[in-house]
Protein backbone atom coordinates (compact mmCIF):
# COMPACT_ATOMS: atom_id res chain seq x y z
CA UNK A 1 0.00 0.00 0.00
CA UNK A 2 1.94 2.43 -1.22
CA UNK A 3 -0.02 5.41 -1.64
CA UNK A 4 -0.67 6.33 1.95
CA UNK A 5 -1.17 9.69 2.61
CA UNK A 6 -2.67 11.30 -0.47
CA UNK A 7 -3.77 15.13 -0.77
CA UNK A 8 -7.39 15.27 -2.38
CA UNK A 9 -9.60 18.23 -2.92
CA UNK A 10 -9.15 19.08 0.76
CA UNK A 11 -13.13 19.73 -0.01
CA UNK A 12 -15.63 17.17 1.23
CA UNK A 13 -17.36 15.76 -1.42
CA UNK A 14 -20.23 17.73 -3.26
CA UNK A 15 -23.78 16.55 -3.05
CA UNK A 16 -25.48 16.06 -6.18
CA UNK A 17 -27.06 19.76 -6.05
CA UNK A 18 -23.69 21.35 -5.86
CA UNK A 19 -22.08 19.43 -8.92
CA UNK A 20 -22.33 20.97 -12.28
CA UNK A 21 -23.74 18.85 -14.93
CA UNK A 22 -20.60 17.19 -16.46
CA UNK A 23 -19.96 16.19 -13.05
CA UNK A 24 -23.17 14.67 -12.39
CA UNK A 25 -22.96 12.45 -15.33
CA UNK A 26 -19.08 12.03 -14.38
CA UNK A 27 -19.95 10.93 -10.90
CA UNK A 28 -23.28 8.91 -11.82
CA UNK A 29 -20.70 6.85 -14.49
CA UNK A 30 -18.59 6.26 -11.11
CA UNK A 31 -21.29 4.92 -8.89
CA UNK A 32 -22.15 2.63 -11.44
CA UNK A 33 -19.11 1.37 -11.50
CA UNK A 34 -18.32 2.25 -15.23
CA UNK A 35 -14.42 2.57 -15.73
CA UNK A 36 -13.31 5.91 -16.45
CA UNK A 37 -10.72 5.82 -19.37
CA UNK A 38 -8.08 8.13 -20.11
CA UNK A 39 -9.70 10.49 -22.76
CA UNK A 40 -13.18 10.94 -21.38
CA UNK A 41 -13.85 14.46 -19.49
CA UNK A 42 -13.11 13.75 -16.03
CA UNK A 43 -13.20 16.51 -12.63
CA UNK A 44 -9.71 18.55 -12.45
CA UNK A 45 -9.34 17.50 -8.35
CA UNK A 46 -10.24 13.62 -10.11
CA UNK A 47 -7.40 13.72 -12.29
CA UNK A 48 -5.06 15.87 -10.17
CA UNK A 49 -5.85 12.97 -6.77
CA UNK A 50 -4.91 10.42 -9.45
CA UNK A 51 -1.59 11.43 -10.41
CA UNK A 52 -0.61 12.02 -6.84
CA UNK A 53 -1.91 8.63 -5.93
CA UNK A 54 -0.35 6.71 -8.89
CA UNK A 55 2.80 8.70 -8.82
CA UNK A 56 3.26 7.61 -5.33
CA UNK A 57 2.51 4.19 -5.85
CA UNK A 58 5.20 4.19 -8.58
CA UNK A 59 7.69 5.81 -6.28
CA UNK A 60 7.62 3.93 -3.87
CA UNK A 61 7.98 0.72 -5.69
CA UNK A 62 11.23 2.38 -7.50
CA UNK A 63 12.63 3.55 -3.78
CA UNK A 64 11.55 0.24 -2.83
CA UNK A 65 14.06 -1.92 -4.47
CA UNK A 66 16.69 -0.19 -2.63
CA UNK A 67 15.96 -2.22 0.95
CA UNK A 68 15.65 -5.55 -0.71
CA UNK A 69 18.25 -4.64 -3.32
CA UNK A 70 20.96 -3.93 -0.59
CA UNK A 71 20.62 -7.92 0.22
CA UNK A 72 20.73 -9.64 -3.17
CA UNK A 73 24.73 -9.61 -3.46
CA UNK A 74 24.41 -11.38 0.21
CA UNK A 75 21.51 -13.49 -0.35
CA UNK A 76 21.88 -16.79 1.50
CA UNK A 77 21.59 -19.71 -1.59
CA UNK A 78 21.50 -19.65 -5.24
CA UNK A 79 18.03 -19.95 -5.17
CA UNK A 80 17.01 -17.20 -2.64
CA UNK A 81 19.67 -14.99 -5.16
CA UNK A 82 17.51 -15.44 -7.94
CA UNK A 83 14.09 -15.41 -6.42
CA UNK A 84 15.32 -11.91 -4.78
CA UNK A 85 16.41 -10.50 -8.08
CA UNK A 86 13.20 -11.38 -9.92
CA UNK A 87 11.00 -9.65 -7.14
CA UNK A 88 13.19 -6.34 -7.30
CA UNK A 89 12.82 -6.37 -11.17
CA UNK A 90 8.83 -7.15 -10.67
CA UNK A 91 8.72 -4.05 -8.52
CA UNK A 92 10.82 -1.71 -11.20
CA UNK A 93 8.28 -3.34 -13.98
CA UNK A 94 5.38 -2.14 -11.23
CA UNK A 95 6.97 1.26 -11.48
CA UNK A 96 6.93 0.86 -14.86
CA UNK A 97 3.01 0.35 -15.45
CA UNK A 98 2.39 2.50 -13.23
CA UNK A 99 4.52 5.36 -14.60
CA UNK A 100 2.41 4.37 -18.07
CA UNK A 101 -1.02 4.27 -16.37
CA UNK A 102 0.15 8.35 -14.76
CA UNK A 103 0.88 9.53 -17.61
CA UNK A 104 -2.39 8.38 -19.31
CA UNK A 105 -3.44 11.58 -17.15
CA UNK A 106 -1.28 14.15 -18.74
CA UNK A 107 2.20 14.04 -16.87
CA UNK A 108 5.09 12.74 -18.08
CA UNK A 109 7.45 9.58 -16.31
CA UNK A 110 10.21 12.90 -16.20
CA UNK A 111 8.10 15.03 -14.44
CA UNK A 112 7.98 12.93 -12.06
CA UNK A 113 10.63 11.51 -11.74
CA UNK A 114 11.70 15.01 -10.74
CA UNK A 115 8.73 15.36 -8.17
CA UNK A 116 10.00 12.59 -6.51
CA UNK A 117 14.12 13.60 -6.57
CA UNK A 118 13.16 17.14 -5.47
CA UNK A 119 11.23 15.79 -2.60
CA UNK A 120 7.90 17.35 -3.58
CA UNK A 121 6.30 13.89 -4.18
CA UNK A 122 6.49 11.50 -1.74
CA UNK A 123 6.50 7.42 -1.63
CA UNK A 124 5.67 4.88 1.31
CA UNK A 125 7.26 5.46 4.54
CA UNK A 126 7.90 2.02 4.73
CA UNK A 127 11.15 2.30 2.71
CA UNK A 128 12.68 4.48 4.82
CA UNK A 129 13.49 1.91 7.40
CA UNK A 130 16.93 -0.50 6.81
CA UNK A 131 17.28 -3.89 6.15
CA UNK A 132 19.51 -4.68 8.77
CA UNK A 133 19.71 -9.12 8.62
CA UNK A 134 18.62 -11.60 6.03
CA UNK A 135 15.52 -11.90 7.92
CA UNK A 136 14.10 -8.44 7.19
CA UNK A 137 13.99 -9.53 3.23
CA UNK A 138 11.58 -12.19 4.54
CA UNK A 139 9.31 -9.93 6.76
CA UNK A 140 9.47 -7.36 3.77
CA UNK A 141 7.83 -10.15 1.55
CA UNK A 142 5.36 -11.37 4.40
CA UNK A 143 4.31 -8.24 6.29
CA UNK A 144 5.26 -5.10 3.35
CA UNK A 145 3.87 -7.05 0.63
CA UNK A 146 0.91 -8.74 2.50
CA UNK A 147 0.10 -5.06 3.40
CA UNK A 148 0.68 -3.77 0.04
CA UNK A 149 -1.85 -6.57 -1.59
CA UNK A 150 -4.32 -5.79 1.19
CA UNK A 151 -4.47 -2.48 -0.39
CA UNK A 152 -3.93 -2.83 -4.24
CA UNK A 153 -6.69 -5.67 -4.23
CA UNK A 154 -9.33 -3.56 -3.29
CA UNK A 155 -7.84 -0.92 -5.77
CA UNK A 156 -8.57 -3.17 -8.57
CA UNK A 157 -11.95 -2.30 -8.23
CA UNK A 158 -10.74 1.53 -8.45
CA UNK A 159 -12.89 3.73 -11.20
CA UNK A 160 -10.01 4.87 -13.27
CA UNK A 161 -9.36 1.76 -15.96
CA UNK A 162 -5.48 2.02 -16.59
CA UNK A 163 -4.73 1.86 -13.20
CA UNK A 164 -7.45 -1.24 -12.06
CA UNK A 165 -5.88 -2.83 -14.99
CA UNK A 166 -2.74 -1.75 -13.71
CA UNK A 167 -3.58 -3.69 -10.08
CA UNK A 168 -5.13 -6.67 -11.84
CA UNK A 169 -1.66 -7.61 -13.11
CA UNK A 170 0.61 -6.02 -10.16
CA UNK A 171 -1.69 -8.05 -7.36
CA UNK A 172 -0.83 -11.37 -9.06
CA UNK A 173 2.78 -10.65 -8.70
CA UNK A 174 2.51 -9.51 -5.23
CA UNK A 175 0.98 -12.31 -4.06
CA UNK A 176 3.95 -14.58 -4.71
CA UNK A 177 6.24 -11.95 -3.10
CA UNK A 178 4.31 -12.68 0.15
CA UNK A 179 4.62 -16.17 -0.37
CA UNK A 180 8.38 -15.76 -1.10
CA UNK A 181 8.64 -14.07 2.18
CA UNK A 182 6.71 -16.11 4.32
CA UNK A 183 8.71 -18.95 3.38
CA UNK A 184 11.62 -17.33 4.49
CA UNK A 185 9.98 -16.68 7.87
CA UNK A 186 8.87 -20.29 7.98
CA UNK A 187 12.82 -21.53 6.73
CA UNK A 188 14.29 -18.95 9.67
CA UNK A 189 11.21 -20.57 12.22
CA UNK A 190 12.52 -24.21 11.53
CA UNK A 191 15.68 -23.44 12.08
CA UNK A 192 18.61 -23.09 14.28
CA UNK A 193 18.10 -20.46 17.41
CA UNK A 194 20.08 -17.79 16.07
CA UNK A 195 17.95 -17.74 12.96
CA UNK A 196 14.46 -18.00 15.23
CA UNK A 197 16.21 -14.76 16.96
CA UNK A 198 16.66 -13.42 13.66
CA UNK A 199 13.23 -13.96 12.44
CA UNK A 200 11.69 -12.57 16.35
CA UNK A 201 13.41 -9.41 15.69
CA UNK A 202 12.76 -9.09 12.07
CA UNK A 203 9.02 -9.06 13.30
CA UNK A 204 9.72 -6.38 16.00
CA UNK A 205 11.15 -3.95 13.62
CA UNK A 206 8.81 -4.09 10.72
CA UNK A 207 5.67 -5.15 12.71
CA UNK A 208 4.60 -1.19 13.42
CA UNK A 209 5.77 0.44 10.21
CA UNK A 210 3.88 -1.70 8.51
CA UNK A 211 0.56 -1.18 9.88
CA UNK A 212 1.68 2.41 9.35
CA UNK A 213 1.55 1.43 5.62
CA UNK A 214 -2.28 1.99 6.14
CA UNK A 215 -1.88 5.60 6.80
CA UNK A 216 -3.50 7.46 9.54
CA UNK A 217 -6.24 6.91 11.32
CA UNK A 218 -9.73 7.71 9.75
CA UNK A 219 -10.60 9.96 11.96
CA UNK A 220 -7.53 12.03 11.09
CA UNK A 221 -7.96 11.48 7.40
CA UNK A 222 -8.55 14.61 5.71
CA UNK A 223 -8.67 13.91 2.45
CA UNK A 224 -10.56 9.78 2.44
CA UNK A 225 -14.04 11.11 1.75
CA UNK A 226 -13.35 12.50 -1.63
CA UNK A 227 -11.59 9.61 -2.59
CA UNK A 228 -13.86 7.13 -0.92
CA UNK A 229 -16.88 9.18 -3.38
CA UNK A 230 -14.97 8.98 -6.38
CA UNK A 231 -14.09 4.89 -5.71
CA UNK A 232 -10.01 6.13 -6.48
CA UNK A 233 -9.87 4.50 -2.83
CA UNK A 234 -12.95 1.72 -2.13
CA UNK A 235 -11.90 0.90 1.54
CA UNK A 236 -10.65 3.16 4.60
CA UNK A 237 -7.37 3.42 6.33
CA UNK A 238 -8.44 1.91 9.26
CA UNK A 239 -10.95 -1.04 7.44
CA UNK A 240 -7.73 -1.89 5.75
CA UNK A 241 -5.47 -1.92 8.64
CA UNK A 242 -8.15 -4.46 10.64
CA UNK A 243 -8.13 -6.74 7.98
CA UNK A 244 -4.35 -7.01 7.67
CA UNK A 245 -3.83 -7.53 11.61
CA UNK A 246 -6.94 -10.35 11.38
CA UNK A 247 -4.98 -12.23 8.35
CA UNK A 248 -1.33 -11.75 9.97
CA UNK A 249 -1.97 -12.36 13.75
CA UNK A 250 -2.93 -16.12 12.88
CA UNK A 251 0.29 -16.80 10.34
CA UNK A 252 2.58 -15.31 13.09
CA UNK A 253 1.18 -17.41 15.29
CA UNK A 254 1.77 -20.38 12.62
CA UNK A 255 5.56 -19.54 12.82
CA UNK A 256 5.52 -19.30 16.37
CA UNK A 257 6.95 -15.70 16.72
CA UNK A 258 5.00 -13.26 19.11
CA UNK A 259 4.10 -9.99 17.23
CA UNK A 260 5.15 -7.21 19.29
CA UNK A 261 2.09 -5.39 20.81
CA UNK A 262 0.86 -6.56 24.52
CA UNK A 263 -2.73 -5.36 23.55
CA UNK A 264 -3.01 -7.18 20.33
CA UNK A 265 -6.33 -9.92 21.57
CA UNK A 266 -9.00 -11.96 19.24
CA UNK A 267 -12.11 -10.24 19.91
CA UNK A 268 -15.02 -12.90 19.39
CA UNK A 269 -17.72 -9.80 19.35
CA UNK A 270 -16.11 -7.96 16.63
CA UNK A 271 -14.97 -11.36 15.11
CA UNK A 272 -11.55 -9.75 14.76
CA UNK A 273 -8.05 -8.61 16.67
CA UNK A 274 -8.25 -5.89 19.13
CA UNK A 275 -4.60 -4.10 18.57
CA UNK A 276 -2.66 -0.84 20.13
CA UNK A 277 -1.73 2.01 19.45
CA UNK A 278 0.39 3.20 16.53
CA UNK A 279 3.10 5.93 17.55
CA UNK A 280 2.06 8.64 15.23
CA UNK A 281 4.55 10.48 15.98
CA UNK A 282 7.07 8.56 14.59
CA UNK A 283 4.57 7.91 11.72
CA UNK A 284 4.75 11.50 10.91
CA UNK A 285 8.91 12.14 11.35
CA UNK A 286 9.19 9.51 8.87
CA UNK A 287 6.57 11.02 6.51
CA UNK A 288 8.51 14.51 6.63
CA UNK A 289 11.81 13.00 5.89
CA UNK A 290 13.38 12.05 9.36
CA UNK A 291 12.61 8.08 9.14
CA UNK A 292 15.93 6.03 9.45
CA UNK A 293 17.10 5.85 6.02
CA UNK A 294 15.15 8.23 4.21
CA UNK A 295 18.35 10.62 3.51
CA UNK A 296 19.76 7.51 2.06
CA UNK A 297 16.88 6.31 -0.43
CA UNK A 298 16.85 9.96 -1.78
CA UNK A 299 20.45 9.97 -2.19
CA UNK A 300 20.85 6.39 -4.21
CA UNK A 301 17.85 7.95 -6.00
CA UNK A 302 19.66 11.19 -6.99
CA UNK A 303 23.12 9.74 -7.23
CA UNK A 304 21.47 6.70 -9.74
CA UNK A 305 19.19 9.69 -11.81
CA UNK A 306 23.03 11.99 -11.97
CA UNK A 307 25.21 9.39 -12.77
CA UNK A 308 23.05 8.25 -15.60
CA UNK A 309 22.38 11.54 -17.57
CA UNK A 310 25.56 11.00 -19.73
CA UNK A 311 23.59 7.15 -20.72
CA UNK A 312 20.62 8.63 -21.16
CA UNK A 313 21.94 11.75 -23.12
CA UNK A 314 24.02 9.02 -25.24
CA UNK A 315 20.88 7.36 -26.15
CA UNK A 316 19.32 10.55 -27.38
CA UNK A 317 22.23 11.27 -29.39
CA UNK A 318 22.42 8.69 -31.19
CA UNK A 319 18.82 8.78 -31.92
CA UNK A 320 19.05 12.33 -33.13
CA UNK A 321 21.96 10.62 -35.47
CA UNK A 322 20.80 7.81 -36.74
CA UNK A 323 17.49 9.53 -37.99
CA UNK A 324 19.00 12.41 -39.56
CA UNK A 325 21.81 9.69 -41.47
CA UNK A 326 18.15 8.28 -42.51
CA UNK A 327 17.21 11.07 -43.87
CA UNK A 328 20.13 12.16 -45.92
CA UNK A 329 20.39 8.47 -47.48
CA UNK A 330 16.56 9.18 -48.53
CA UNK B 1 41.72 -45.91 -13.74
CA UNK B 2 44.24 -43.12 -13.96
CA UNK B 3 42.74 -41.86 -16.65
CA UNK B 4 39.38 -41.92 -15.66
CA UNK B 5 40.24 -39.47 -12.71
CA UNK B 6 41.78 -37.04 -15.02
CA UNK B 7 39.19 -37.16 -17.40
CA UNK B 8 36.82 -36.29 -14.64
CA UNK B 9 39.62 -33.68 -13.42
CA UNK B 10 39.07 -31.47 -16.95
CA UNK B 11 35.07 -32.12 -17.16
CA UNK B 12 35.10 -30.85 -13.19
CA UNK B 13 37.49 -27.95 -14.42
CA UNK B 14 35.10 -27.04 -17.35
CA UNK B 15 32.13 -26.74 -15.77
CA UNK B 16 33.67 -24.48 -12.83
CA UNK B 17 34.69 -22.00 -15.53
CA UNK B 18 31.33 -21.71 -16.85
CA UNK B 19 29.68 -21.47 -13.67
CA UNK B 20 31.94 -19.46 -12.18
CA UNK B 21 32.13 -16.73 -14.86
CA UNK B 22 28.33 -16.92 -14.62
CA UNK B 23 28.15 -16.72 -10.56
CA UNK B 24 30.98 -13.76 -10.66
CA UNK B 25 29.28 -11.97 -13.13
CA UNK B 26 26.02 -12.08 -11.92
CA UNK B 27 27.22 -11.06 -8.75
CA UNK B 28 28.55 -8.02 -10.03
CA UNK B 29 25.11 -6.82 -12.27
CA UNK B 30 22.53 -7.83 -9.49
CA UNK B 31 24.59 -5.15 -7.84
CA UNK B 32 23.22 -2.69 -9.46
CA UNK B 33 19.51 -3.04 -8.75
CA UNK B 34 17.64 0.01 -7.88
CA UNK B 35 20.93 1.98 -9.27
CA UNK B 36 20.64 2.00 -12.88
CA UNK B 37 20.65 4.82 -15.07
CA UNK B 38 16.67 4.52 -16.32
CA UNK B 39 14.21 2.22 -14.99
CA UNK B 40 14.18 -0.52 -18.37
CA UNK B 41 18.32 -0.76 -17.67
CA UNK B 42 16.84 -2.09 -14.04
CA UNK B 43 15.20 -4.20 -15.21
CA UNK B 44 16.98 -5.54 -17.97
CA UNK B 45 20.06 -5.83 -15.55
CA UNK B 46 18.04 -8.33 -13.39
CA UNK B 47 16.96 -10.00 -15.91
CA UNK B 48 20.69 -10.85 -17.03
CA UNK B 49 22.01 -11.45 -13.78
CA UNK B 50 19.00 -13.82 -13.65
CA UNK B 51 19.65 -15.61 -16.57
CA UNK B 52 23.58 -16.13 -14.86
CA UNK B 53 22.39 -17.52 -11.83
CA UNK B 54 20.41 -19.63 -13.28
CA UNK B 55 23.15 -21.25 -15.54
CA UNK B 56 24.92 -20.94 -12.32
CA UNK B 57 22.69 -23.71 -11.16
CA UNK B 58 23.14 -25.68 -13.82
CA UNK B 59 27.08 -25.53 -14.74
CA UNK B 60 28.05 -25.77 -10.69
CA UNK B 61 25.21 -28.77 -10.21
CA UNK B 62 27.05 -30.45 -13.26
CA UNK B 63 30.41 -30.02 -11.37
CA UNK B 64 29.54 -31.35 -7.90
CA UNK B 65 28.03 -34.38 -9.89
CA UNK B 66 31.09 -34.76 -11.80
CA UNK B 67 33.18 -34.67 -8.73
CA UNK B 68 31.02 -37.01 -6.71
CA UNK B 69 32.34 -36.01 -3.72
CA UNK B 70 28.56 -34.98 -2.93
CA UNK B 71 28.90 -31.05 -3.03
CA UNK B 72 25.87 -29.40 -4.00
CA UNK B 73 25.91 -26.02 -6.76
CA UNK B 74 25.59 -23.80 -3.21
CA UNK B 75 28.15 -25.29 -1.52
CA UNK B 76 30.80 -24.96 -4.78
CA UNK B 77 29.19 -21.65 -4.49
CA UNK B 78 28.91 -20.22 -0.89
CA UNK B 79 32.12 -22.40 0.51
CA UNK B 80 35.09 -22.57 -1.91
CA UNK B 81 37.95 -19.82 -1.56
CA UNK B 82 38.88 -17.51 -3.57
CA UNK B 83 41.82 -20.05 -5.06
CA UNK B 84 39.33 -22.69 -6.07
CA UNK B 85 37.41 -20.34 -8.03
CA UNK B 86 37.86 -20.31 -11.97
CA UNK B 87 36.35 -17.44 -13.61
CA UNK B 88 38.03 -15.27 -15.34
CA UNK B 89 39.34 -12.02 -14.28
CA UNK B 90 37.62 -10.03 -16.69
CA UNK B 91 34.01 -10.69 -14.98
CA UNK B 92 35.21 -9.75 -10.95
CA UNK B 93 36.26 -6.55 -12.31
CA UNK B 94 34.92 -3.77 -10.67
CA UNK B 95 31.04 -2.54 -11.93
CA UNK B 96 32.72 0.99 -12.10
CA UNK B 97 30.30 3.61 -13.90
CA UNK B 98 27.58 1.94 -15.96
CA UNK B 99 29.85 2.56 -19.00
CA UNK B 100 32.21 -0.12 -17.50
CA UNK B 101 29.64 -2.37 -16.29
CA UNK B 102 28.06 -2.21 -20.10
CA UNK B 103 31.90 -2.72 -21.34
CA UNK B 104 32.34 -5.88 -19.13
CA UNK B 105 29.08 -7.77 -20.09
CA UNK B 106 29.95 -6.97 -23.94
CA UNK B 107 33.50 -8.64 -23.88
CA UNK B 108 32.07 -11.24 -21.65
CA UNK B 109 29.15 -12.25 -23.84
CA UNK B 110 31.31 -11.62 -27.60
CA UNK B 111 32.59 -14.92 -26.10
CA UNK B 112 30.19 -16.44 -24.46
CA UNK B 113 27.84 -16.74 -26.75
CA UNK B 114 29.87 -18.36 -29.73
CA UNK B 115 31.17 -20.68 -26.91
CA UNK B 116 27.96 -22.11 -25.88
CA UNK B 117 27.25 -22.79 -29.79
CA UNK B 118 30.09 -24.83 -29.95
CA UNK B 119 29.33 -26.76 -26.31
CA UNK B 120 25.96 -27.48 -28.05
CA UNK B 121 27.76 -29.99 -29.56
CA UNK B 122 30.03 -31.14 -27.00
CA UNK B 123 30.82 -35.36 -26.95
CA UNK B 124 29.47 -34.98 -23.23
CA UNK B 125 25.61 -35.10 -23.48
CA UNK B 126 25.17 -33.51 -20.16
CA UNK B 127 27.16 -29.51 -20.97
CA UNK B 128 25.68 -30.06 -24.60
CA UNK B 129 21.81 -30.13 -22.84
CA UNK B 130 23.16 -27.09 -20.53
CA UNK B 131 24.76 -25.27 -23.67
CA UNK B 132 21.41 -25.31 -25.32
CA UNK B 133 18.96 -24.02 -23.11
CA UNK B 134 22.13 -21.27 -21.79
CA UNK B 135 23.20 -20.24 -25.70
CA UNK B 136 19.64 -18.31 -26.24
CA UNK B 137 20.03 -16.52 -23.41
CA UNK B 138 23.49 -15.71 -24.02
CA UNK B 139 22.57 -14.65 -27.57
CA UNK B 140 20.20 -12.08 -25.92
CA UNK B 141 22.63 -10.80 -23.92
CA UNK B 142 25.01 -10.47 -26.89
CA UNK B 143 22.39 -8.38 -28.90
CA UNK B 144 21.24 -6.13 -26.36
CA UNK B 145 25.29 -5.10 -25.66
CA UNK B 146 26.17 -4.58 -28.59
CA UNK B 147 23.26 -2.61 -29.25
CA UNK B 148 24.03 -0.58 -26.76
CA UNK B 149 27.76 -0.32 -26.75
CA UNK B 150 27.21 0.60 -30.41
CA UNK B 151 24.77 3.74 -29.49
CA UNK B 152 26.72 4.73 -26.77
CA UNK B 153 30.01 4.68 -28.76
CA UNK B 154 28.11 6.55 -31.59
CA UNK B 155 26.16 8.97 -29.19
CA UNK B 156 27.55 12.23 -27.71
CA UNK B 157 31.22 13.26 -26.74
CA UNK B 158 31.00 12.33 -23.22
CA UNK B 159 29.53 8.75 -23.70
CA UNK B 160 32.01 7.76 -26.27
CA UNK B 161 34.95 8.97 -23.99
CA UNK B 162 33.17 6.80 -21.12
CA UNK B 163 32.84 3.96 -23.62
CA UNK B 164 36.46 4.23 -25.22
CA UNK B 165 37.88 4.52 -21.60
CA UNK B 166 35.69 1.26 -20.43
CA UNK B 167 37.33 -0.51 -23.47
CA UNK B 168 40.83 0.65 -22.53
CA UNK B 169 40.52 -0.81 -19.08
CA UNK B 170 38.86 -3.81 -19.63
CA UNK B 171 40.29 -4.61 -22.99
CA UNK B 172 43.19 -6.61 -22.02
CA UNK B 173 41.10 -8.86 -19.42
CA UNK B 174 39.19 -9.83 -22.59
CA UNK B 175 42.19 -12.54 -23.88
CA UNK B 176 42.35 -14.73 -20.90
CA UNK B 177 38.24 -16.02 -21.90
CA UNK B 178 39.76 -17.38 -25.32
CA UNK B 179 43.11 -18.20 -24.06
CA UNK B 180 43.20 -22.26 -23.88
CA UNK B 181 45.90 -23.78 -21.68
CA UNK B 182 46.39 -27.69 -21.10
CA UNK B 183 43.19 -28.55 -19.93
CA UNK B 184 41.23 -26.49 -22.28
CA UNK B 185 43.36 -28.21 -25.45
CA UNK B 186 42.71 -32.01 -23.67
CA UNK B 187 38.68 -30.67 -23.64
CA UNK B 188 38.46 -29.76 -27.06
CA UNK B 189 40.77 -33.13 -28.48
CA UNK B 190 38.25 -35.27 -26.90
CA UNK B 191 35.20 -33.26 -28.23
CA UNK B 192 33.99 -32.15 -25.25
CA UNK B 193 34.54 -28.40 -25.70
CA UNK B 194 35.51 -25.94 -28.88
CA UNK B 195 38.94 -25.23 -30.06
CA UNK B 196 39.19 -22.05 -28.25
CA UNK B 197 41.90 -20.78 -30.65
CA UNK B 198 38.93 -20.71 -33.04
CA UNK B 199 36.75 -18.79 -30.62
CA UNK B 200 39.00 -16.11 -30.09
CA UNK B 201 39.65 -15.66 -33.65
CA UNK B 202 35.64 -15.56 -34.47
CA UNK B 203 35.78 -12.98 -31.22
CA UNK B 204 38.12 -10.80 -32.66
CA UNK B 205 36.50 -10.26 -36.09
CA UNK B 206 33.48 -9.76 -34.12
CA UNK B 207 34.55 -6.95 -31.85
CA UNK B 208 36.31 -5.18 -35.21
CA UNK B 209 33.01 -4.65 -36.90
CA UNK B 210 31.62 -3.79 -33.97
CA UNK B 211 33.60 -1.42 -32.47
CA UNK B 212 33.90 0.28 -36.02
CA UNK B 213 30.23 0.84 -35.97
CA UNK B 214 30.71 2.48 -32.25
CA UNK B 215 33.49 4.60 -33.59
CA UNK B 216 35.78 2.63 -30.72
CA UNK B 217 39.11 1.62 -31.02
CA UNK B 218 40.28 -1.19 -28.96
CA UNK B 219 43.77 -1.21 -27.71
CA UNK B 220 44.34 -4.70 -30.12
CA UNK B 221 47.82 -5.35 -28.77
CA UNK B 222 47.50 -4.88 -24.89
CA UNK B 223 48.90 -7.96 -23.17
CA UNK B 224 46.73 -10.23 -21.63
CA UNK B 225 45.71 -10.48 -18.31
CA UNK B 226 45.37 -13.49 -17.04
CA UNK B 227 45.10 -16.39 -14.43
CA UNK B 228 41.54 -16.34 -13.10
CA UNK B 229 40.90 -19.56 -15.13
CA UNK B 230 43.59 -21.45 -13.23
CA UNK B 231 42.64 -19.62 -9.43
CA UNK B 232 45.26 -16.75 -9.98
CA UNK B 233 42.76 -13.50 -9.28
CA UNK B 234 42.73 -10.09 -8.86
CA UNK B 235 42.58 -8.51 -4.88
CA UNK B 236 38.87 -7.98 -6.22
CA UNK B 237 37.35 -11.93 -5.77
CA UNK B 238 38.12 -12.03 -1.82
CA UNK B 239 35.85 -9.22 -1.54
CA UNK B 240 33.05 -10.52 -3.73
CA UNK B 241 33.41 -13.79 -1.94
CA UNK B 242 33.37 -12.06 1.66
CA UNK B 243 29.80 -10.23 0.72
CA UNK B 244 28.33 -13.28 -1.23
CA UNK B 245 29.33 -15.94 1.25
CA UNK B 246 28.96 -14.12 4.46
CA UNK B 247 26.04 -16.17 5.81
CA UNK B 248 26.85 -18.80 4.74
CA UNK B 249 29.81 -18.79 6.63
CA UNK B 250 28.83 -16.71 9.96
CA UNK B 251 26.13 -19.35 10.07
CA UNK B 252 27.57 -22.98 9.43
CA UNK B 253 25.30 -25.96 8.34
CA UNK B 254 21.88 -23.47 8.80
CA UNK B 255 19.21 -24.03 6.10
CA UNK B 256 17.78 -20.75 4.31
Amino acid sequence: MYAQMVKSTGERPKTLDEMSPEERAFQARVDADIKIEPKEWMPEGYRKTLIRQIGQHAHSEIVGQLPEGNWITRAPTLDRKAILIAKVQDEAGHGLYLYCAAETLGISRDEMTEQLLSGKAKYSSIFNYPTLTWADIGAIGWLVDGAAIMNQVQLQKCSYGPYSRAMVRICKEESFHQRQGYDIMMKLCAGNAEQKEMAQDALNRWWWPSLMMFGPSDKDSVHSAQSMAWKIKPMSNDELRQKFVDQTAPQAEYLGLKIPDPVLKWNEAKKGYDFGEIDWNEFYEVLKGDGPCNKERMAARRKAWTDGQWFRDGLMAHARKKRARKMAAE
Amino acid sequence: MTTAVKTDAALFELALRMGDNALILAQRVGAWCGHAPILEEDIALANVALDLIGQTKMWLGLAGEIEGKGRSADDLAFLRDARAFRNSLLVEQPNGDFAMTLMRQFLFDAFHHPMLVGLKSSADARIAEIAEKAEKEARYHRERSEDLVIRLGDGTEESRARMQGALDALYPFAGELALADAIDAELATRKIAPDLAAIGARVCDYLKTVFAEATLNAPWDAAVRKGGKQGAHSEELGYILAEMQWLQRAYPGAKW
